[in-house]
């Protein structure tokens, strides 16, 4: 803060009367918030008008679409483990947030959404840029509120933050109305520690917890499987110590992926449509089922009639409704995974389970033959996805925060990056958000400025939030930028090709030039098609200060294998296209 | 297998909050046949009774997510056999035919129904009951002429002999006491 700025609050605080906007903002920082998203308009001007003077204290960053403020706050949020924050005006600017709603809820992120709305008394007149917001916004936030009252504010935003950030995470929406912004108030901030009517965590049942520990024991062939739950409960090092002492391999979901260092000798990959060959088919032969912090997505689990019915199930989770929706489990560890994994780890017997681990590496062995190989190493001239990723995740030494979009280039990306650092790998899961990358890659980037972040696009999903680059350039963020160009919706286009009868139905995208793209924002790029150029343009990317647009021209028609297919089970994934197979 | 399951639920008198307990079924195709909201025992907390024609399964999972939701203190489901419930039927009729016989009165007392208001016009006719019971006096009414009827939604009570409620919130307060004192890291 100047001195000026200091002055000015000070004699406010002496005033003992702020306006409901200025305690918007105050509340933000007794909330610990450093950096916030967003793109004013007509009902958020007053709280937009009080951030002008704390505009030192609590970095605002403006995005070019409020689809890419609420991004940016999830991968911000993502990558610290901090709460998001963001900010739109009422009507369009809050609808245009709903995207990332939806997606923080169902990938469990923490937000704090904050939109201005209409004068209380315009409320239902159908006023300018009125919408249903609180409406419209239920089915998708883990809690909303509408503000009509100054007095309101400091207690609403306690609440949102506490809600948002306890328990399962997610995303809660406020509502302010014009007047309430305007009006003024009293302001005393107390955190909020505890709802009547909110449990967020249970305590952990002893004797399920001997249950589980007998079943572990007695275990022959036990897998674990894990979710973002490791992360989102701080469990990564309770989650090593139990592995490493009991010998159990453990596979991840997608949004588990960077919580276990990728080198460890029991982390066996990646599990569902497009996971490792091993983790799939032994999810069909183990005899022990341990799920911990992960919901048993259908992109995991395949079809539920054959999803390890053979093995005991054992379902560590903190969201009581997630237990039995899905998958029908023997015991059901409710509660935190850090604290249960710990508990657990303390009475289950040292194991190795040499065997068992061993049937994981001949597994990986077949996947090394039939796809990696010719995935990292191909021997046809087109760039393949797989040695573009693996290669950028070895130059900055695995240390980098990878942010994905949404597509055949995710399953790439999730697939061939390797991983030192939990929290190190940001992606729309649950949703499937084309356009989620460039705008969660600047919010990853201002989280750990200090790390390198790189975001792999495709030429569709780039294309979607391509307006970020302006944000990018107004605030020098150092975000890699890798495009992964096949001039096709590659994924849609696997799918026709696979179950469509090869009915390439408008998934031919003509793209620009994204090189000159970039190069309109004032920020450096290079395109290449050839392999020997690879290595080359990667260096470059990571030696040019500040923000790099790497585009690469990709093999137009590769497919994204191992796949099991939807609806099939997952011991029938498929390594090559079903008619190769044959 | 489905059948008829009452889904109850405890919460706190919030606006929006109806909106959020019938999106859970909304969202899953399911139907509800009833809806009664009131407020419960304890001034402030308001008490849902829900009434669906489901599996047990997805009962079940319906009702964690409405306990899920912030507002919401506890929800449960039981069987119709579990708990003691009834509805409420109002019934209008034409006065004409209660004053040109005497089989209308015949039908209120062996239905166990009353008036509550006659007019040279009309007749208010009310009746408690199961839904079979207050439609089936509705059926012979209707010989008559119903002008109006209205079925209130179902209101349910458990066989235990007091509500819990106030235990209940002593229980939670304890709980929240142990889960804050523990003291889990903010990640704030």
């Amino acid at each position: 803060m100047t001195a000026k700025e200091k002055e000015t609050t000070k004699s406010k605080q002496q005033n003992d009367e702020i306006t409901g906007s200025e305690a918007v903002i105050r509340s933000l920082i007794a909330e610990g918030a450093e950096v916030i998203f967003g793109y004013p308009g007509g009902a958020i001007m007053p709280v937009y008008d009080a951030l002008y003077d704390y505009r030192n204290a609590l970095r605002h960053i403006l995005t070019r679409h409020e689809q890419g403020a609420v991004h940016a706050a999830q991968g911000y949020a993502r990558v610290t483990g901090k709460v998001g924050v963001c900010i739109a005006t009422s009507g369009p600017g809050a609808t245009n947030l709903m995207t990332g709603i939806a997606d923080a809820q169902i990938d469990s992120t923490p937000l704090v959404c904050i939109t201005g709305q209409v004068g209380a008394h315009l409320l239902g007149t159908d006023a300018f840029q009125e919408s249903d917001v609180i409406g419209i916004s239920m089915p998708v936030t883990k809690w909303n509120f509408q503000i009509t009252t100054p007095e309101d504010i400091p207690e609403a935003i306690a609440k949102a933050f506490y809600i948002a950030a306890s328990g399962r995470p997610g995303p809660v929406l406020l509502d302010i109305t014009k007047n309430a912004q305007f009006g003024k108030l009293k302001y005393k901030y107390a955190k909020c520690h505890k709802i009547r009517s909110y449990v967020p965590e249970y305590p952990v049942n002893k004797e399920k917890l001997t249950e589980a520990a007998t079943m572990i024991n007695e275990a022959k062939k036990p897998f674990l499987i894990f979710g973002q739950g490791i992360m989102l409960g701080e469990a990564e090092r309770e989650l090593k110590s139990f592995i490493d002492k009991t010998g159990i391999p453990a596979a991840w979901t997608l949004l588990g992926l960077s919580a276990l260092n990728t080198d460890h000798p029991l982390n066996v990959g990646m599990l569902g449509m497009h996971g490792n060959y091993g983790p799939n088919i032994k999810t069909n032969e183990c005899d022990l089922l341990i799920a911990v912090g992960m919901r048993f997505d259908d992109r995991v689990t395949g079809t539920l009639n054959t999803y390890a019915k053979q093995a005991k199930i054992i379902h560590i989770e903190i969201d009581p409704a997630e237990i039995n929706k899905n998958v029908k489990v023997d015991v059901a560890l409710l509660g935190d995974a850090k604290k249960i994994l710990r508990l657990l780890t303390h009475i289950v017997s040292p194991n190795k389970h040499k065997e068992w681990v061993k049937e994981f590496k001949q597994a990986d062995a077949i996947e090394n033959k039939k796809v990696i190989h010719s995935d990292l190493y191909p021997e046809k001239p087109g760039l393949t996805m797989g040695e573009v990723v693996r290669r950028v995740s070895e130059y900055t030494k695995n240390d980098a925060v990878i942010v994905s979009d949404v597509g055949q280039h995710q399953m790439s990306a999730a697939r061939y990056s390797k991983f030192k650092h939990s929290r190190s790998h940001i992606t729309s899961g649950g949703l499937g958000t084309m356009g989620y990358g460039l705008p969660a890659a600047i919010g990853a980037k201002l989280g750990e400025p200090n790390r390198e972040v790189v975001v792999f696009a495709g030429d569709g999903g780039f294309q979607m939030t391509i307006q970020e680059l302006g944000t990018i350039a107004q605030e020098k963020l150092a975000v890699k930028m890798v495009i992964l160009n096949n001039h096709f919706l590659g994924m849609v286009r696997q799918w026709q090709e696979l179950f469509f009868e090869k009915r390439y139905s408008f998934t031919e995208i003509l793209s620009p030039d994204f090189v000159k793209v970039a190069d309109a924002y004032g920020i450096p790029g290079i395109l290449i098609s050839d392999r020997d150029k690879l290595d080359d343009a990667i260096k470059t990317m990571f030696d040019t200060k500040g923000p790099y647009l790497l585009e690469v021209n990709i093999e137009k028609e590769d497919n994204v294998f191992p796949m099991v297919p939807q609806g099939a089970s997952v011991s029938e994934i498929l390594l090559s296209p079903p008619d190769a197979a044959k | 297998m489905k059948q008829e399951y009452i889904i109850s639920a405890y919460s706190e008198n919030h606006i929006g909050l109806l909106n959020r307990i019938t999106i859970i079924f909304t969202r899953r195709k399911v139907n509800i046949e009833s809806l009664t909201v009131s407020e419960s025992a304890l001034k402030g907390i308001s008490k849902f009774t829900i009434v669906v024609n489901e599996t047990k399964d997805k009962v079940s999972n319906i009702v964690k997510q409405i306990d899920k939701q912030v507002e919401v203190l506890k929800a449960f489901y039981h069987t119709n056999e579990e708990m003691i419930f009834q509805e409420i039927a109002l019934y209008k009729v034409p006065t004409a035919p209660i004053m040109e016989s005497d089989q209308i009165e015949k039908l209120i007392r062996s239905h166990n129904a009353r008036i509550l208001e006659i007019t040279p016009e009309y007749t208010v006719i009310e009746k408690t009951g199961h839904k079979e019971e207050t439609q089936e006096l509705f059926t012979k009414l209707n010989q008559f002429g119903v002008l109006q009827f209205i079925r209130s939604g179902r209101i349910a009570i458990t066989r235990s002999p007091i509500e819990k409620l106030s235990e209940f919130l002593k229980e939670r307060d304890a709980l929240l006491a142990k889960i804050e004192s523990k003291g889990k890291s903010s990640k704030v």
